[in-house]
């Protein structure tokens, strides 16, 4: 699967570049030429004081030359295939927005997932272009350097071109309008921030595994691809073309990040104990990122593309597996509580959509209750168990709501210290448990959801003591007030606009209004 | 007659985001350009320090001595968001194949005089290194600097300079009978030949310049205008005397390329000089010290070129030029 994407793009690479070799120069050594003889040793100035930044994490580089360019890409090439795919994209965007394509899709709930996307991933998409540029300045070798900068212009791409495309949907529909502002501050997104706060804040070498492998390599199909493929299912051309366009430098940033892994582990046997803890870490950040995407497909979308269980069997037990496979030469193993997910595999969507359930009051997005065929869908992906366990709880809700008595919860949650989820999961051998680990710091305790939670910041206490906890900062008055309302004004939310049921809610009144303009015999 | 196909009106709730509309003064249609740039990097609530670098934030106003009350005053007047900029440069880069498929098939490098072929290769083929640095020191700011307007301008000039760079190594491709002989021997002499050590010396102290606003005065204004300004004005007019107009044709994308750049570079110190006396005082004196550097670190390169008379001239114009464009950007 991934390889169907990324051979036909190397294909396209060499087929175009080679019309402008010289002749007697092979392509190779066209490359070789024009990007990795632009180096230099400084002499003027120490190397160590030119790229300061590659020595502390312990990382061992016996030969950066050994580095090997997956794409040989020079920036004649790269600016003609850009260039190419934006003029087809943003050709698409504006027949979209002449048409009014927002109309088409199949809900007015389909677009909760676009303000989860736009609120939660595009601001990361832009961290991903600062993080790369660091890479780009830090590493003193030509071949990756040019690689982690391509990167960096790529990322610039997609959350520019992101705010393009959903921008039209931010024209007709709520929780849209603030996305920067909501990013920096909202509860549940520093679940998102806080994952690449900590990436871009880890050396560049961290970074590489973090990004470049664990999240571009392992967890892109499981973030990328249902979000892409929930619009392909639910009417939405312009994300889903946004999609396809970004397909190939996805593959690009998947074919660097293995390459990458595979030099460090190459260069010194000492590397490999270190990245295997990267893996381990950052395996379980980018699972519990995830949270939001498992909660997503399996509730939000009104046309379902798969269940969370299917879409972590295909993309992350097959095509992982057969990768970590792969890395066994090295000596790395499956990362650390691999088995996790699959113990949580069938309730994590339904706890998460529960807390959202809960607190739609403070959400910049709608929830609703699964209807009853929706419930039906969710017990045959999930088993008895899901009945016996979850199908109540909705019911109890939906009773509720009935009587007047809509539950929301106005306790402020617990947080994890590291994924900074509230404190909702259970145990993952006993469903009816909420987990609590705990860890004394310096006279201070810290919570966590998990033990790979608790056993990343055991790792490096001095560096999540920092988290900026939302609950914790409400607390403290740094988040406009004490009041609810205080606290939405401080976000960006627009009270009984953006936030509370879909049922009743402006959106759904435009696209009632919608609905029923198609079902007029005649304008 | 026209045609007037009929389509369905649906009146939109609002024209832009939020914060784009803040800072247009209300809620109207926005470019494409505001709307990719305004507010897009983080600006509070970080969550770590950088392992790396622990005295700062993340990202942090103090990597540089320069205040602005608001970092989106530096935008870009090109307004280019990635697909214009991608755009732009893949149109130039056609134009500069074609100028390089012409030279090729008309044999234009064999009518040039084989010593000032050799001047060629020495002057322009070491530069390669040159842009190589500025490179460099453009991620140095994308990755350091604060606010998207800066930032993401600078990450297409990253982009541009690894170009360039590699504009170069195509004519010296060109200029080595298609072999790398050329090039290896123009990296021995960046590295090695006297002429060019003043140069490389001023690059790699400024590899190592901490203000991030400083870095950008002294790669992007002062070093390009002595830099580029040899290279393209005094260096490219004496090929078209010595019947080599091959050249300037070869560079004709540089050429154009750095006008273009230019033009952002001067509005971003226009603007943070106008900004308060403090700035102007700072980016006078980054200017005038890295200007004079830079015509220091280049006179053995344009004698070596122009001959003493004649690059102590041409070095004499580029000054006082740049001592006009500081005065026309408010500089003291």
């Amino acid at each position: 699967m991934r390889m169907m994407i990324i051979l036909p793009f190397i294909g396209i690479i060499e087929r175009e570049t080679t019309m402008n070799v010289q002749k007697k120069i092979s392509l190779k050594d066209r490359y070789r030429i024009l990007t990795r003889g632009l180096d230099w040793e400084t002499s003027y100035q120490p190397m160590g004081k030119v790229f300061p930044d590659v020595g502390f994490e312990g990382i061992k580089i016996r030969n950066w030359d050994d580095f090997n360019d997956p794409f040989r890409l020079t920036m004649d090439a790269y600016w003609r295939f850009q260039a190419e795919k934006e003029r087809k994209l943003y050709a698409v965007l504006d027949s979209f927005s002449q048409n009014n394509g927002q109309t088409a899709i199949t809900d007015g709930r389909y677009v909760n997932t676009l303000k989860l996307f736009l609120t939660g991933i595009s601001p990361d998409e832009y961290m991903a272009h600062r993080g790369f540029a660091h890479v780009g300045r830090q590493i003193p070798n030509a071949g990756l350097r040019i690689s982690a900068q391509m990167q960096a212009l790529d990322e610039l791409r997609h959350a520019q071109t992101q705010i393009h495309t959903i921008g039209q949907y931010n024209k007709h529909f709520s929780g849209l309008h603030s996305f920067r502002r909501m990013h920096d501050r909202v509860w549940y997104l520093s679940v998102p921030k806080s994952f690449f706060d900590d990436a871009v804040t880890a050396g560049p070498f961290e970074y590489m595994v973090a990004i470049g492998f664990s999240f571009e390599y392992v967890l892109t199909n499981l973030l990328f691809v249902p979000f892409m493929s929930g619009a392909a299912y639910n009417g939405d051309m312009a994300t889903v073309t946004f999609g396809f366009s970004a397909q190939s430098d996805e593959a690009r940033h998947m074919t660097l990040g293995l390459e990458a892994i595979k030099f460090i582990l190459e260069q010194h046997e000492d590397n490999v104990p270190i990245v295997q803890h990267w893996i381990d870490k950052w395996f379980w950040r980018g699972y519990r990122v995830l949270t939001l995407v498992a909660m997503m497909m399996d509730f939000m979308l009104p046309r379902r593309i798969m269940s969370w269980k299917d879409a972590w069997d295909i993309y992350f037990n097959d095509a992982g597996g057969a990768l970590f496979g792969d890395l066994a030469r090295y000596g790395i193993t499956l990362p650390k509580y691999v088995d996790v997910p699959a113990k949580e595999v069938n309730r994590l969507s339904t706890e998460a959509w529960s807390i959202f359930y809960q607190y739609t009051h403070a959400a910049a997005f709608h929830t609703w209750l699964p209807t009853d065929q929706e419930m039906d869908w969710l017990s045959a992906s999930y088993g008895p168990d899901w009945d016996r366990l979850y199908r109540p709880r909705f019911l109890h809700w939906r009773q509720m709501e009935k009587e007047g008595h809509r539950y929301y919860n106005n306790a402020l949650p617990q947080l994890c210290q590291v994924c900074q989820i509230p404190m909702a999961f259970t145990e993952p051998d006993d469903p009816t448990r909420v987990a609590f680990r705990d860890t004394v710091y310096r006279g201070e305790r810290y919570h966590f959801c998990s033990d790979g939670c608790k056993n990343i910041f055991d790792h490096e206490p001095e560096k999540y003591v920092q988290a900026w906890l939302p609950v914790h900062q409400i607390f403290q008055g740094n988040c406009g007030g004490a009041s609810l309302d205080q606290v939405l004004d401080w976000y960006g939310i627009e009270k009984g606009v953006d936030n509370m049921d879909y049922a009743g809610s402006p959106d759904e009144r435009t696209w009632k209004e919608w609905e029923a303009m198609r079902g007029r015999v005649a304008g | 007659m026209t045609i007037d196909i009929k389509t369905q009106v649906i009146q939109p709730k609002r024209q832009t985001f939020k914060h784009v509309a803040d800072r247009l003064g209300g809620d109207r249609a926005a470019s494409r350009y505001e709307e990719a740039t305004f507010d897009l990097q983080p600006d509070v609530n970080f969550h770590y320090r950088p392992l790396w670098a622990p005295q700062f934030e993340q990202f942090d106003r103090r990597r540089t001595a320069i205040v602005m009350r608001d970092w989106y005053d530096l935008k870009d007047p090109r307004q280019y968001y990635y697909a214009t900029y991608n755009i732009a440069r893949a149109r130039q880069q056609e134009a500069a194949d074609s100028a390089m498929e012409m030279v090729e098939r008309r044999r234009l490098l064999d009518v040039i005089p084989a010593d000032w072929l050799e001047t060629v290769r020495f002057c322009l083929l070491p530069l390669r290194h040159y842009e190589w640095g500025a490179n460099l020191n453009n991620a140095a700011i994308t990755a350091f600097g604060w606010g998207a307007a800066l930032t993401a301008a600078s990450c297409f000039a990253m982009g541009d300079r690894l170009g360039m760079a590699q504009l170069l190594g195509r004519i010296g491709l060109l200029l080595g009978g298609n072999t790398e002989t050329a090039l290896i021997a123009a990296k021995t002499r960046w590295v090695e030949d006297p002429a060019w050590q003043g140069l490389r010396r001023m690059v790699e102290d400024s590899f190592v310049t901490e203000d991030i606003f400083e870095l950008f005065v002294a790669q992007n204004m002062a070093m390009d205008a002595m830099v580029l300004g040899l290279v393209h004005d005094h260096f490219g007019a004496e090929c078209d005397r010595r019947g080599a107009t091959a050249i300037p044709l070869l560079l004709g994308f540089a050429a154009e390329w750095r006008e273009d750049n230019a033009r952002w570079v001067d509005h971003v110190v226009r603007v943070a000089a106008a900004e308060g006396p403090e700035n102007r005082a700072l980016i006078s004196r980054w200017a005038a010290d890295w200007s004079a550097r830079a015509a220091d670190a280049l006179a053995p390169v344009a004698t070596h070129v122009l001959g003493t008379a004649g690059g102590a001239r041409a070095m004499e114009d580029l000054g006082g030029r740049f001592a006009e464009r500081m005065v026309r950007l408010g500089l003291a």
